[in-house]
Protein backbone atom coordinates (compact mmCIF):
# COMPACT_ATOMS: atom_id res chain seq x y z
CA UNK A 1 0.00 0.00 0.00
CA UNK A 2 1.23 3.52 -0.96
CA UNK A 3 0.40 6.39 1.18
CA UNK A 4 0.00 9.75 -0.64
CA UNK A 5 -0.47 13.41 0.34
CA UNK A 6 -2.13 15.65 -1.93
CA UNK A 7 -2.40 19.56 -1.83
CA UNK A 8 -5.55 21.07 -0.26
CA UNK A 9 -7.03 22.21 -3.63
CA UNK A 10 -6.28 18.63 -5.15
CA UNK A 11 -7.89 16.97 -2.24
CA UNK A 12 -10.64 18.89 -2.65
CA UNK A 13 -10.87 18.26 -6.46
CA UNK A 14 -10.81 14.18 -5.61
CA UNK A 15 -13.12 14.46 -2.98
CA UNK A 16 -10.86 13.01 -0.45
CA UNK A 17 -9.76 13.63 3.23
CA UNK A 18 -6.37 12.65 4.52
CA UNK A 19 -4.37 10.59 3.00
CA UNK A 20 -4.46 8.35 -0.08
CA UNK A 21 -3.82 4.74 -0.05
CA UNK A 22 -3.23 3.44 -3.38
CA UNK A 23 -2.10 -0.22 -4.55
CA UNK A 24 0.80 -0.10 -7.18
CA UNK A 25 1.44 -3.18 -9.79
CA UNK A 26 4.97 -3.72 -9.96
CA UNK A 27 7.99 -0.91 -9.48
CA UNK A 28 6.60 1.70 -6.85
CA UNK A 29 8.22 4.79 -9.03
CA UNK A 30 6.65 8.22 -9.46
CA UNK A 31 4.96 7.46 -12.84
CA UNK A 32 3.53 4.03 -11.40
CA UNK A 33 2.45 5.85 -8.48
CA UNK A 34 0.93 8.76 -10.58
CA UNK A 35 -0.99 6.07 -12.56
CA UNK A 36 -2.66 4.74 -10.15
CA UNK A 37 -3.67 7.83 -8.73
CA UNK A 38 -5.00 9.31 -12.11
CA UNK A 39 -6.48 5.97 -12.41
CA UNK A 40 -8.47 6.28 -9.13
CA UNK A 41 -9.06 9.81 -9.81
CA UNK A 42 -9.67 10.67 -13.08
CA UNK A 43 -10.22 14.26 -12.20
CA UNK A 44 -6.52 14.59 -11.47
CA UNK A 45 -5.79 14.12 -14.50
CA UNK A 46 -3.69 17.41 -16.06
CA UNK A 47 -2.82 18.46 -12.58
CA UNK A 48 -0.22 17.17 -11.74
CA UNK A 49 1.44 16.22 -14.64
CA UNK A 50 1.09 17.46 -18.64
CA UNK A 51 -1.69 15.46 -20.34
CA UNK A 52 0.56 15.04 -23.15
CA UNK A 53 4.07 14.82 -22.28
CA UNK A 54 3.39 13.36 -18.80
CA UNK A 55 5.81 15.72 -17.13
CA UNK A 56 5.46 17.34 -13.81
CA UNK A 57 3.76 20.77 -13.77
CA UNK A 58 6.19 22.99 -13.11
CA UNK A 59 4.83 24.00 -9.33
CA UNK A 60 4.31 20.78 -8.56
CA UNK A 61 6.83 19.32 -6.12
CA UNK A 62 7.15 15.63 -4.96
CA UNK A 63 9.08 15.08 -1.55
CA UNK A 64 9.09 11.98 0.36
CA UNK A 65 11.56 10.82 3.55
CA UNK A 66 12.53 14.80 3.76
CA UNK A 67 13.83 14.66 0.22
CA UNK A 68 13.45 16.12 -3.15
CA UNK A 69 12.39 13.86 -5.09
CA UNK A 70 10.82 16.22 -8.01
CA UNK A 71 14.12 15.99 -10.08
CA UNK A 72 14.30 12.43 -9.94
CA UNK A 73 13.63 10.37 -13.33
CA UNK A 74 10.09 9.36 -13.26
CA UNK A 75 11.00 5.30 -13.81
CA UNK A 76 13.38 5.72 -10.92
CA UNK A 77 12.31 3.68 -7.98
CA UNK A 78 11.06 5.46 -5.00
CA UNK A 79 12.60 5.09 -1.19
CA UNK A 80 11.69 2.00 0.29
CA UNK A 81 10.05 3.60 3.16
CA UNK A 82 7.90 5.12 0.51
CA UNK A 83 7.41 1.72 -0.99
CA UNK A 84 6.17 0.20 1.78
CA UNK A 85 4.30 2.34 3.16
CA UNK A 86 5.87 3.28 5.95
CA UNK A 87 6.60 6.87 4.64
CA UNK A 88 4.07 8.71 2.26
CA UNK A 89 4.61 10.53 -1.07
CA UNK A 90 3.72 14.36 -0.75
CA UNK A 91 2.26 15.97 -4.28
CA UNK A 92 3.23 19.49 -2.99
CA UNK A 93 2.11 22.96 -4.53
CA UNK A 94 5.74 24.48 -4.69
CA UNK A 95 6.33 27.84 -2.82
CA UNK A 96 5.46 30.61 -4.72
CA UNK A 97 3.96 34.58 -4.75
CA UNK A 98 4.07 36.77 -1.72
CA UNK B 1 -41.84 35.76 -11.63
CA UNK B 2 -38.74 36.03 -13.84
CA UNK B 3 -35.29 36.49 -12.63
CA UNK B 4 -31.27 37.20 -13.29
CA UNK B 5 -28.38 35.06 -12.40
CA UNK B 6 -25.29 36.47 -12.50
CA UNK B 7 -22.11 34.79 -12.80
CA UNK B 8 -18.68 36.08 -11.56
CA UNK B 9 -15.93 35.12 -12.59
CA UNK B 10 -12.66 36.44 -9.97
CA UNK B 11 -9.04 35.62 -9.22
CA UNK B 12 -10.01 33.52 -6.63
CA UNK B 13 -13.17 31.84 -7.01
CA UNK B 14 -16.77 32.09 -8.55
CA UNK B 15 -19.90 33.48 -7.11
CA UNK B 16 -23.32 33.44 -8.14
CA UNK B 17 -25.15 36.46 -7.69
CA UNK B 18 -29.33 35.83 -7.77
CA UNK B 19 -32.12 38.16 -7.86
CA UNK B 20 -36.06 38.12 -8.98
CA UNK B 21 -36.90 40.80 -12.25
CA UNK B 22 -37.00 43.87 -9.99
CA UNK B 23 -32.52 42.96 -9.06
CA UNK B 24 -33.03 44.90 -5.74
CA UNK B 25 -32.17 42.39 -3.37
CA UNK B 26 -29.32 39.91 -3.99
CA UNK B 27 -28.87 36.51 -2.85
CA UNK B 28 -24.56 35.78 -3.18
CA UNK B 29 -23.61 32.41 -2.98
CA UNK B 30 -19.60 31.58 -3.41
CA UNK B 31 -16.89 30.84 -3.34
CA UNK B 32 -17.30 28.05 -5.87
CA UNK B 33 -13.45 26.66 -6.23
CA UNK B 34 -12.16 29.00 -3.97
CA UNK B 35 -8.11 30.08 -3.99
CA UNK B 36 -8.78 29.30 -8.01
CA UNK B 37 -8.71 31.83 -10.87
CA UNK B 38 -11.85 31.32 -12.59
CA UNK B 39 -11.35 33.34 -15.80
CA UNK B 40 -15.15 32.58 -17.23
CA UNK B 41 -18.55 31.24 -16.60
CA UNK B 42 -21.38 31.20 -19.33
CA UNK B 43 -24.74 29.32 -19.11
CA UNK B 44 -25.78 27.87 -22.19
CA UNK B 45 -28.70 29.73 -24.08
CA UNK B 46 -30.47 26.50 -24.72
CA UNK B 47 -30.60 25.13 -20.98
CA UNK B 48 -30.28 27.93 -18.25
CA UNK B 49 -29.28 25.50 -15.64
CA UNK B 50 -26.56 24.11 -17.92
CA UNK B 51 -23.35 26.36 -17.15
CA UNK B 52 -19.46 25.84 -17.67
CA UNK B 53 -16.95 27.70 -16.28
CA UNK B 54 -12.73 27.74 -16.57
CA UNK B 55 -11.24 27.15 -13.75
CA UNK B 56 -7.20 27.20 -13.01
CA UNK B 57 -4.09 27.97 -11.11
CA UNK B 58 -0.56 28.06 -12.01
CA UNK B 59 0.05 25.29 -10.12
CA UNK B 60 -2.60 22.44 -11.13
CA UNK B 61 -3.00 23.84 -14.64
CA UNK B 62 -6.85 23.93 -16.19
CA UNK B 63 -9.72 22.74 -15.21
CA UNK B 64 -13.16 22.85 -16.54
CA UNK B 65 -16.44 22.82 -14.70
CA UNK B 66 -19.94 21.73 -15.44
CA UNK B 67 -23.47 22.75 -13.43
CA UNK B 68 -26.24 20.98 -14.27
CA UNK B 69 -28.21 22.31 -11.23
CA UNK B 70 -27.72 26.21 -12.32
CA UNK B 71 -24.64 26.76 -10.42
CA UNK B 72 -25.77 24.90 -6.64
CA UNK B 73 -23.57 21.95 -8.21
CA UNK B 74 -21.17 21.21 -10.34
CA UNK B 75 -18.73 18.45 -11.49
CA UNK B 76 -15.42 18.02 -13.32
CA UNK B 77 -15.49 17.48 -16.70
CA UNK B 78 -12.47 17.29 -19.44
CA UNK B 79 -9.35 19.77 -19.20
CA UNK B 80 -7.24 17.88 -22.04
CA UNK B 81 -6.55 20.80 -24.68
CA UNK B 82 -4.02 19.40 -26.96
CA UNK B 83 -3.50 21.07 -30.42
CA UNK B 84 -4.31 19.26 -33.53
CA UNK B 85 -1.34 18.00 -35.15
CA UNK B 86 2.16 19.63 -34.87
CA UNK B 87 1.56 22.95 -33.46
CA UNK B 88 4.26 25.16 -35.30
CA UNK B 89 5.22 28.73 -33.71
CA UNK B 90 3.88 32.39 -33.53
CA UNK B 91 6.07 35.31 -32.81
CA UNK B 92 7.55 35.97 -28.70
CA UNK B 93 7.48 39.33 -27.56
CA UNK B 94 11.40 39.67 -28.44
CA UNK B 95 10.45 38.51 -32.00
CA UNK B 96 11.64 34.77 -32.27
CA UNK B 97 9.48 31.93 -33.41
CA UNK B 98 7.87 30.61 -30.14
CA UNK B 99 6.07 26.69 -29.99
CA UNK B 100 2.08 27.24 -29.58
CA UNK B 101 1.62 26.47 -25.84
CA UNK B 102 -1.57 25.84 -23.94
CA UNK B 103 -1.77 28.09 -20.57
CA UNK B 104 -5.66 28.61 -20.02
CA UNK B 105 -8.99 28.59 -21.74
CA UNK B 106 -10.15 32.78 -21.58
CA UNK B 107 -13.23 32.43 -22.50
CA UNK B 108 -16.30 29.71 -22.58
CA UNK B 109 -19.31 30.22 -25.28
CA UNK B 110 -22.11 27.77 -25.20
CA UNK B 111 -23.51 26.98 -28.15
CA UNK B 112 -26.74 29.01 -29.35
CA UNK B 113 -29.44 25.63 -29.13
CA UNK B 114 -27.50 22.68 -28.18
CA UNK B 115 -26.34 22.03 -24.13
CA UNK B 116 -23.65 19.69 -24.99
CA UNK B 117 -21.99 22.15 -27.61
CA UNK B 118 -19.42 24.42 -26.19
CA UNK B 119 -16.25 26.30 -27.73
CA UNK B 120 -13.42 27.22 -25.74
CA UNK B 121 -10.90 30.34 -26.47
CA UNK B 122 -7.24 29.54 -24.97
CA UNK B 123 -4.45 31.03 -24.44
CA UNK B 124 -1.89 30.30 -26.67
CA UNK B 125 -4.41 31.50 -29.14
CA UNK B 126 -7.10 28.53 -30.39
CA UNK B 127 -10.54 27.74 -30.70
CA UNK B 128 -11.92 24.34 -29.31
CA UNK B 129 -15.30 22.71 -29.15
CA UNK B 130 -16.51 19.97 -27.31
CA UNK B 131 -19.94 18.18 -28.47
CA UNK B 132 -20.18 16.16 -25.69
CA UNK B 133 -20.80 18.28 -22.26
CA UNK B 134 -16.71 19.41 -22.08
CA UNK B 135 -15.82 15.87 -21.60
CA UNK B 136 -14.14 15.96 -24.66
CA UNK B 137 -12.24 18.92 -26.50
CA UNK B 138 -11.10 18.69 -30.21
CA UNK B 139 -9.46 21.76 -31.49
CA UNK B 140 -10.99 23.12 -35.12
CA UNK B 141 -7.54 24.08 -36.17
CA UNK B 142 -8.21 26.02 -39.48
CA UNK B 143 -7.92 28.79 -37.41
CA UNK B 144 -4.42 28.52 -35.61
CA UNK B 145 -3.36 27.12 -39.12
CA UNK B 146 -3.95 30.29 -40.75
CA UNK B 147 -1.01 31.50 -43.04
CA UNK B 148 -0.55 34.68 -41.08
CA UNK B 149 -0.71 32.34 -37.57
CA UNK B 150 3.15 32.40 -37.37
CA UNK B 151 3.49 36.12 -37.11
CA UNK B 152 0.94 36.66 -34.53
CA UNK B 153 2.27 37.80 -31.16
CA UNK B 154 1.11 38.02 -27.55
CA UNK B 155 -0.62 41.21 -26.36
CA UNK B 156 0.31 42.28 -22.68
CA UNK B 157 -1.88 39.36 -21.24
CA UNK B 158 -0.97 36.67 -23.21
CA UNK B 159 -1.61 35.07 -26.91
CA UNK B 160 -5.60 34.82 -25.88
CA UNK B 161 -8.39 33.54 -27.95
CA UNK B 162 -10.74 35.81 -25.72
CA UNK B 163 -14.04 36.47 -27.62
CA UNK B 164 -16.42 33.65 -29.53
CA UNK B 165 -19.41 35.17 -31.04
CA UNK B 166 -21.60 32.87 -32.57
CA UNK B 167 -24.15 34.52 -35.78
CA UNK B 168 -27.75 33.43 -34.58
CA UNK B 169 -28.73 33.66 -37.74
CA UNK B 170 -25.95 30.98 -39.89
CA UNK B 171 -24.49 28.28 -37.48
CA UNK B 172 -21.73 28.18 -40.05
CA UNK B 173 -20.64 31.73 -38.75
CA UNK B 174 -18.55 32.28 -36.03
CA UNK B 175 -16.29 35.81 -35.26
CA UNK B 176 -13.70 35.40 -33.14
CA UNK B 177 -10.74 38.01 -31.65
CA UNK B 178 -7.01 37.45 -30.95
CA UNK B 179 -5.20 39.48 -28.64
CA UNK B 180 -2.92 40.66 -30.44
CA UNK B 181 -3.79 39.30 -33.51
CA UNK B 182 -7.18 40.65 -34.42
CA UNK B 183 -10.85 39.50 -35.74
CA UNK B 184 -11.62 36.92 -37.57
CA UNK B 185 -14.26 35.34 -39.02
CA UNK B 186 -15.27 32.01 -40.72
CA UNK B 187 -18.44 31.51 -42.54
CA UNK B 188 -17.81 27.14 -42.96
CA UNK B 189 -18.24 26.59 -39.14
CA UNK B 190 -14.23 26.49 -38.47
CA UNK B 191 -12.91 25.04 -41.11
CA UNK B 192 -11.63 28.10 -42.67
CA UNK B 193 -11.09 31.89 -41.28
CA UNK B 194 -9.95 34.93 -42.71
CA UNK B 195 -9.07 38.18 -40.83
CA UNK B 196 -11.75 40.64 -40.54
CA UNK B 197 -9.46 43.98 -39.77
CA UNK B 198 -10.01 46.59 -42.83
CA UNK B 199 -10.54 49.61 -41.02
CA UNK B 200 -8.74 49.44 -38.09
CA UNK B 201 -5.74 51.38 -37.11
CA UNK B 202 -3.05 50.83 -34.88
CA UNK B 203 -0.37 52.87 -33.83
CA UNK B 204 1.48 50.45 -31.61
CA UNK B 205 2.10 48.05 -34.74
CA UNK B 206 4.51 48.88 -37.42
CA UNK B 207 1.96 48.90 -40.10
CA UNK B 208 -0.84 50.80 -38.80
CA UNK B 209 -3.48 48.91 -41.16
CA UNK B 210 -2.12 45.75 -41.30
CA UNK B 211 -4.31 42.62 -42.23
CA UNK B 212 -3.30 41.29 -38.94
CA UNK B 213 -1.73 42.42 -35.46
CA UNK B 214 -4.42 44.45 -33.98
CA UNK B 215 -5.05 44.29 -30.53
CA UNK B 216 -8.72 44.31 -30.39
CA UNK B 217 -10.37 43.56 -26.95
CA UNK B 218 -13.47 42.87 -27.31
CA UNK B 219 -16.63 42.55 -30.08
CA UNK B 220 -20.30 42.33 -29.47
CA UNK B 221 -23.07 41.76 -31.40
CA UNK B 222 -26.83 42.13 -30.75
CA UNK B 223 -28.67 38.82 -32.03
CA UNK B 224 -31.21 40.62 -33.74
CA UNK B 225 -28.53 42.35 -36.18
CA UNK B 226 -25.50 40.06 -36.28
CA UNK B 227 -24.23 42.08 -39.39
CA UNK B 228 -23.41 44.62 -37.23
CA UNK B 229 -20.45 44.48 -34.85
CA UNK B 230 -18.93 47.03 -32.02
CA UNK B 231 -15.29 46.49 -31.15
CA UNK B 232 -13.59 47.99 -28.41
CA UNK B 233 -10.13 47.83 -29.50
CA UNK B 234 -6.52 48.77 -27.24
CA UNK B 235 -7.39 52.16 -28.39
CA UNK B 236 -10.47 53.29 -30.21
CA UNK B 237 -14.30 52.28 -30.09
CA UNK B 238 -15.39 50.84 -33.85
CA UNK B 239 -18.20 49.70 -35.71
CA UNK B 240 -18.65 47.65 -38.40
CA UNK B 241 -21.98 47.24 -40.80
CA UNK B 242 -21.12 44.83 -43.16
CA UNK B 243 -19.79 41.72 -40.72
CA UNK B 244 -16.60 42.95 -40.25
CA UNK B 245 -15.57 43.30 -43.54
CA UNK B 246 -15.06 47.09 -43.02
CA UNK B 247 -14.60 48.99 -39.70
CA UNK B 248 -15.34 52.78 -38.94
CA UNK B 249 -14.06 54.87 -35.83
CA UNK B 250 -17.08 55.33 -33.40
CA UNK B 251 -15.27 57.05 -30.64
CA UNK B 252 -16.52 60.17 -31.01
CA UNK B 253 -16.51 62.30 -27.45
CA UNK B 254 -15.56 59.56 -25.22
CA UNK B 255 -13.21 61.02 -22.92
CA UNK B 256 -10.73 58.24 -23.49
CA UNK B 257 -10.89 55.28 -26.56
CA UNK B 258 -9.28 52.88 -24.39
CA UNK B 259 -11.06 50.21 -22.81
CA UNK B 260 -11.65 46.20 -22.25
CA UNK B 261 -15.28 45.28 -22.39
CA UNK B 262 -17.77 46.52 -25.31
CA UNK B 263 -21.93 45.25 -24.94
CA UNK B 264 -24.95 46.27 -26.52
CA UNK B 265 -28.41 47.16 -24.79
CA UNK B 266 -30.61 43.51 -25.05
CA UNK B 267 -33.68 45.56 -26.64
CA UNK B 268 -31.73 48.16 -28.98
CA UNK B 269 -29.83 47.39 -31.44
CA UNK B 270 -27.76 50.86 -31.46
CA UNK B 271 -27.38 51.04 -27.84
CA UNK B 272 -24.00 50.35 -26.90
CA UNK B 273 -22.23 50.84 -23.71
CA UNK B 274 -18.42 50.87 -22.68
CA UNK B 275 -16.21 52.12 -19.96
CA UNK B 276 -13.40 54.60 -20.86
CA UNK B 277 -9.80 53.47 -19.35
CA UNK B 278 -7.34 56.53 -19.15
CA UNK B 279 -4.52 54.86 -21.18
CA UNK B 280 -2.67 51.00 -21.93
CA UNK B 281 -0.27 52.57 -19.48
CA UNK B 282 -2.61 53.37 -16.96
CA UNK B 283 -5.33 50.90 -16.17
CA UNK B 284 -7.71 53.09 -14.28
CA UNK B 285 -10.35 55.58 -15.18
CA UNK B 286 -9.65 58.81 -16.20
CA UNK B 287 -9.57 61.51 -13.02
CA UNK B 288 -10.33 58.83 -11.11
CA UNK B 289 -14.37 58.74 -11.70
CA UNK B 290 -15.99 55.34 -12.88
CA UNK B 291 -17.83 56.19 -15.71
CA UNK B 292 -20.08 53.98 -17.78
CA UNK B 293 -20.26 55.63 -21.78
CA UNK B 294 -23.71 54.95 -23.23
CA UNK B 295 -24.17 55.62 -27.21
CA UNK B 296 -27.98 55.77 -28.11
CA UNK B 297 -27.05 55.64 -31.64
CA UNK B 298 -24.56 53.22 -32.05
CA UNK B 299 -21.41 54.82 -31.77
CA UNK B 300 -20.10 58.71 -31.96
CA UNK B 301 -22.66 60.41 -29.50
CA UNK B 302 -21.98 59.24 -25.89
CA UNK B 303 -23.13 59.84 -22.29
CA UNK B 304 -21.22 59.08 -19.01
CA UNK B 305 -23.27 57.21 -16.46
CA UNK B 306 -21.95 58.15 -13.31
CA UNK B 307 -25.04 58.19 -10.74
CA UNK B 308 -24.18 55.49 -8.23
CA UNK B 309 -20.97 55.03 -9.02
CA UNK B 310 -17.85 56.47 -7.47
CA UNK B 311 -16.83 59.83 -8.94
CA UNK B 312 -13.72 60.17 -7.01
CA UNK B 313 -10.71 58.69 -6.38
CA UNK B 314 -11.68 55.49 -7.63
CA UNK B 315 -8.98 53.89 -9.87
CA UNK B 316 -10.10 50.26 -10.34
CA UNK B 317 -10.14 48.82 -13.95
CA UNK B 318 -12.81 46.80 -16.04
CA UNK B 319 -11.65 43.65 -18.10
CA UNK B 320 -13.34 42.55 -20.79
CA UNK B 321 -15.29 39.90 -20.26
CA UNK B 322 -16.31 41.71 -16.98
CA UNK B 323 -19.76 44.04 -18.57
CA UNK B 324 -23.43 42.03 -19.35
CA UNK B 325 -26.48 43.01 -20.28
CA UNK B 326 -29.85 41.11 -19.04
CA UNK B 327 -33.25 40.75 -20.92
CA UNK B 328 -35.30 41.78 -19.08
CA UNK B 329 -37.37 45.30 -19.54
CA UNK B 330 -35.71 47.96 -18.40
CA UNK B 331 -32.42 46.03 -19.47
CA UNK B 332 -30.39 45.54 -16.79
CA UNK B 333 -26.37 46.05 -16.94
CA UNK B 334 -24.03 44.30 -14.81
CA UNK B 335 -20.08 45.06 -14.55
CA UNK B 336 -17.44 43.97 -12.09
CA UNK B 337 -14.33 45.95 -11.25
CA UNK B 338 -10.64 44.55 -10.51
CA UNK B 339 -11.28 46.33 -6.84
CA UNK B 340 -13.77 43.26 -6.44
CA UNK B 341 -17.23 45.56 -6.64
CA UNK B 342 -20.28 43.65 -9.04
CA UNK B 343 -22.29 47.00 -10.31
CA UNK B 344 -25.98 46.44 -11.32
CA UNK B 345 -28.01 48.92 -13.16
CA UNK B 346 -31.53 47.61 -13.61
CA UNK B 347 -32.78 50.95 -16.16
CA UNK B 348 -30.56 50.69 -18.87
CA UNK B 349 -27.49 52.24 -16.87
CA UNK B 350 -29.30 55.54 -15.50
CA UNK B 351 -28.59 54.29 -12.58
CA UNK B 352 -26.21 51.75 -10.62
CA UNK B 353 -25.91 50.21 -7.37
CA UNK B 354 -23.04 47.36 -6.14
CA UNK B 355 -24.60 44.23 -5.39
CA UNK B 356 -21.63 42.86 -4.19
CA UNK B 357 -18.26 45.56 -3.03
CA UNK B 358 -15.33 42.97 -1.78
CA UNK B 359 -14.70 40.38 -4.12
CA UNK B 360 -11.21 39.11 -5.19
CA UNK B 361 -10.75 40.98 -8.59
CA UNK B 362 -13.37 39.99 -10.86
CA UNK B 363 -12.13 38.78 -14.34
CA UNK B 364 -15.57 38.16 -16.13
CA UNK B 365 -19.30 38.83 -15.33
CA UNK B 366 -22.16 37.25 -17.41
CA UNK B 367 -25.73 37.64 -16.91
CA UNK B 368 -28.84 35.14 -17.37
CA UNK B 369 -32.06 36.26 -17.95
CA UNK B 370 -34.31 33.29 -15.91
CA UNK B 371 -38.25 32.36 -16.84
Amino acid sequence: MIRVVLPAHLRKLAHVDGEVKLDVEGRVTQRSVLDALEARYPMLRGTVRDHVTQRRRPFVRFFACEEDLSHELPDAPLPDPVATGVEPFLVVGAMAGG
Amino acid sequence: MSGVRVLVGTRKGAFVLESDGKRQRWDISGPHFGGWEIYHLKGSPADPNRLYASQGTGWFGQLIQRSDGGGKTWEPVGNRFVYDGVPGTHLWYDGTPHPWEFARVWHLEPSLTDPDTVYAGVEDAALFRSRDGGQTWQELPGLRRHESAPSWQPGAGGMCLHTILLDPSNPERIFIAISSAGAFRTDDAGKTWRPINRGLRSEQIPNPTAEVGHCVHRIAMHRSRPGVLFMQKHWDVMRSDDAGESWQEVSGNLPSDFGFPIDVHAHEPDTIYVVPIKSDSEHYPPEGKLRVYRSRTGGHEWEALTKGLPQRDCYVNVLRDALAVDSLDPCGVYFGTTGGQVYASADTGDSWAPIVRDLPAVLSVEVQTLP
